[in-house]
């Protein structure tokens, strides 16, 4: 297996992008990452993205995007987990390349939701859960989550006030992202004084409706030390395994079993283990995900993970920060892009291009991105040499 | 011996007041409380209709009858709001029952008389052992016009009955029913709302049809008012069952068992079926039952029950149809009813 | 949209929650399944499962999918059936503040959403507290 190495980000401004359909907005992105990384060639390119047909009608996007950024004929395919979407596409990535089929490959996630009502983009998403078994009973994503908070709850005293908590954090986090779709910071009360979206989770638990699109270039490691890049960013981890995709039909609903294999998978390839993790960007689409993932990772004993964040442990000075960059709450989460930017903010850290909320001296990071209740998930964990 | 094998009862949780409604369209509540003895009415849920009702009933009748649902050889559900215009509740009772596919089935129509015909079908099927064992269930959600005096009593519920030969708990010793074509009581295709003749809608429509059902029975059998130990009527409101009982000599203590309209409202298809299931729930082996129903436009079916002793082994199988009255009950406001019932117009 | 024919095929499951059992190691898969995900076994038995269960989690729905918007606010539960079997049902007839992990339940017959004024009535089961 081939070495794997990140040479180029793109990102631009995440929010409700009214003038911008899904082909600007991801070439955008892509071309961003194409300059950054300084190089004329591309060999393929794995695009995550949830929904583009509910979303916009659109399918077929791989060669589309190709085209649009011109690129085309090269080999380009569309990935699907759900909102793990891009994760899975950073994955196919790193395969082709550590396989040794191609050299210099784009990775891309994109996702334009306001395109539909929100009636729609919540049908949309819907489609990430059992439609037969879950769905047809009425029940919406915000809605299981509230499932797993309120087992959680029960089960471990996890507190209301601590999953508040988690939103806090995250847009402290996101108030220092310029990216960010709401990045300005808000207040337990903000939270708790918020409409209720499905008891106990309020509006502020969740995650918003996103328009926005991310990419990177991953290529050898070799090549990238030939182009002169430092710091010299390797992928050493990568974990992918899947659950029932109905959370009823798990024998424990407050645990990420997806998670914890995935997370197993990319600490032995990476022979590290959660404490040497410096920090992470993790999947917190509900404040009560980023709870139940920090335990799966193993950075939090099993139902430790509301005492976690209400300690500060995973603040931006706290023993293991989580999500910097202000994560899915602050930065918005157009569902199949957010596993690639997820990446992005790994790569400003260890470049030290993080500004105001740059961790210091970060060498090991882990990306942990999952699709609807946990029912896939992708983690990667990175290295700066 | 042909007669009933399983009973049950289903009423929906929700109440209306009487009050409450009289206090939206400025009418007098005394008397719809004191004249015609209604007080509250039963409200099927959203996610409530005659199919859903019926299935419940017949649960609960299934558990009483002990059977295994295969062996019943016909579905009829009698109801005057059936969910679809075209297509049979019966198909989607027997498939939640597990009774098909070998299974007569098709809806009937009577106005509040479609249930007691299904009884009567399910009956004469099983006598002439074309079938073991006939399910037959008479539920509605009915539906009054906002202000018209209908709207006080019409209400939800359903009654189940398992017809067969063996382990029956009340066997039918009689049957007869008396019809005219009598324009009391209508709702023409399309239309939300059923009309009705008014004061017409007394003489000449319920209480003669049900003189003529009862009396023809009791003449046919040779019985007279003190032989039966219970006797149900249609229950369109409190006042007319009294009253037509005390014109053929029964008492009020025969009648009240079974006379469930004043709680929950008159169930229509529903109505005197599920008065014999409050009556079956206390009924010991022995008692001779009389059963009128009427159903507008115009008829009545009388059934005469005499109860076995196995009535004892399967009372308490399922709920008793006083205890699901006076259990869980949730009240409505007007508006909250008038959005349960579909008479909010929506954009 | 829910189409007669996507409705109709799972009706034995909606109206009679009916469930496979692993003919080799007993588990019970609702839906059924075409391999056991426990022993892989591949021969099932039809079974009903059990119409009585207790409330394992539960929410109250206040931003429904526009299907659902008459009923809202609305609660949804995963119940765990006496047989072990966990489902995901809405609760209804209840009070919210009635509403504990671990409460009886059993399952009713309902309407769960229809396709307009016209469309197709699609029924299925829901939970109700036991009193």
């Amino acid at each position: 297996m081939r070495e794997v190495a990140i040479i180029g980000v793109g990102m631009n401004k995440w929010g409700e992008l009214w003038d911008k359909s899904l082909r600007e907005i991801f070439i955008e992105a892509a071309l961003s990452a194409i300059d950054d990384a300084g190089i004329d060639r591309i060999d393929s390119m794995y695009i995550g993205s949830m929904s583009s047909g509910l979303f916009t009608e659109q399918e077929h996007i791989a060669s589309l995007l190709a085209d649009y950024l011109g690129v085309a004929p090269i080999p380009s395919a569309r990935v699907e987990s759900a909102c793990a979407s891009g994760g899975l596409a950073l994955r196919q990535g790193f395969i082709d390349i550590a396989s040794g089929i191609s050299d210099v490959v784009l990775v891309g996630g994109v996702e334009k939701m306001t395109d539909v009502t929100t009636g729609g983009a919540t049908f949309a998403l819907g489609t990430a859960a059992d439609q037969e078994y879950e769905c047809y009973h009425g029940v919406t994503f915000p809605g299981l989550y509230a499932l797993i908070a309120k087992a959680h709850m029960h089960k471990y005293g996890t507190t209301r006030e601590q999953l508040a908590m988690v939103a806090v954090k995250n847009h402290k986090n996101g108030s220092k992202n310029p990216l960010a779709q709401y990045p300005f910071e808000i207040t337990i009360d903000d939270v708790l004084k918020s409409p209720l979206v499905a008891d106990p989770l309020r509006l502020l638990d969740c995650s918003p409706i996103t328009d926005g699109a991310a990419a990177i270039i991953l290529c050898t490691v070799e090549l990238a030390k030939k182009l002169k890049k430092d710091p010299i960013i390797k992928i050493i981890g990568s974990g992918h395994a899947t659950d029932t995709i109905a959370l009823h039909s798990r024998d424990d609903i407050t645990w990420l079993s997806a998670t914890e294999k995935a997370a197993k998978k990319a600490y032995e390839m990476a022979k590290k283990t959660p404490e040497d993790i410096d920090f992470a960007e993790v999947h917190d689409c509900f404040t009560i995900a980023e709870i139940c993932v920090t335990e799966a990772l193993g950075f939090f004993e099993k139902g430790k993970g509301g005492e976690a964040v209400e300690k500060g442990l995973t603040a931006l000075n706290g023993k293991i920060p989580i999500n910097p960059s202000g994560g899915l709450k602050s930065k918005g989460h157009p569902v199949g892009a957010t596993g690639v930017a997820q990446v992005v903010e790994i790569v400003k850290q260890f470049r030290e291009e993080a500004g105001e909320r740059q961790i210091k001296n970060a060498r090991i990071a882990l990306t942990q991105n999952m699709g609807g209740t946990g029912g896939s998930a992708l983690v990667h964990i990175f290295e700066k040499e | 011996m042909v007669g009933i094998v399983g009973y049950g009862a289903y009423i929906p949780r929700y109440r209306i007041k009487v009050e409450e409604i009289a206090k939206v369209w400025g009418a007098d509540a005394p008397s719809y409380k004191k004249g015609l003895r209604l007080e509250e009415k039963s409200v099927p849920y959203l996610d409530q209709d005659t199919i859903t009702l019926s299935v419940e009933a017949s649960k609960n009748a299934l558990k009483r009858a002990g059977i295994n649902p295969k062996e019943i050889g016909a579905v009829y559900v009698g109801s005057e709001s059936h969910p679809y215009a075209v297509k049979p509740s019966g198909t989607i009772v027997a498939e939640a029952i597990g009774a098909t596919p070998e299974v007569y089935c098709a809806d009937f129509e009577f106005a509040c008389k479609a249930g007691t015909e299904a009884m009567h079908v399910c009956y004469s099927l099983v006598k002439s052992e074309e079938i073991k064992y006939g399910l037959a269930i008479g539920a509605d959600t009915s539906q009054g016009a906002p202000g018209d005096a209908l709207e006080y009593s019409a209400s939800a519920g359903a009654a189940a009955f398992i017809f067969g030969k063996d382990n029956i708990i009340a066997e039918v010793e009689a049957t007869y029913s008396f019809m005219t074509d009598t324009p009391d009581f209508w709702r023409r295709e399309h239309q939300h709302y059923p009309r009705h003749g008014g004061r017409f809608t007394g003489e000449k429509a319920y209480f003669r049809h049900i003189l003529g059902a009862a009396r023809g029975i009791m003449e046919k059998t040779g019985t007279k008012a003190e032989d039966f130990s219970y006797v149900i009527f249609h229950q369109p409101n409190g006042k007319f069952p009294l009253k037509v009982g005390k014109m053929l000599g029964f008492s009020q203590e025969q009648i009240e068992t079974g006379l469930l309209v004043p709680k929950i409202g008159n169930t229509y298809s529903g109505s005197s079926p599920l008065g014999l299931t409050a009556v079956l729930d206390i009924a010991k082996p022995g008692d001779r039952i009389l059963l009128v129903s009427f159903g507008s436009g115009a008829g009545s079916d009388a059934f005469i029950f005499r109860v076995t002793e196995r009535i004892r082994e399967v009372q308490d199988k399922a709920p008793k149809t006083w205890d699901i009255i006076n259990g869980k009950k949730f009240y409505l406001d007007y508006g909250t009813y008038a959005k349960f019932r579909g008479k909010i117009l929506k954009a | 949209m829910i189409t007669p024919q996507r409705y109709w095929r799972e009706i034995p499951q909606r109206y009679r929650l009916e469930a496979g059992k692993c003919k080799k190691c007993g588990y019970i898969c609702f839906p059924p399944r075409l391999i056991c995900p426990k022993c892989k076994n591949r021969e099932f038995e039809t079974v009903r499962l059990n119409d009585e269960g207790k409330i394992a989690s539960f929410t109250i729905i206040r931003v429904p999918p526009e299907q659902f918007s008459d009923l809202s606010p609305y609660a949804i539960g995963i119940i765990e059936l006496n047989d072990g079997v966990k489902i995901l049902a809405q609760i209804v007839d209840c009070d919210f503040e009635e509403l504990e992990i671990g409460k009886r339940v059993k399952v009713e017959f309902r309407k769960i959403r229809s396709e307009g004024e016209a469309g197709i009535i699609c029924y299925g089961y829901k939970a109700v507290l036991l009193e």
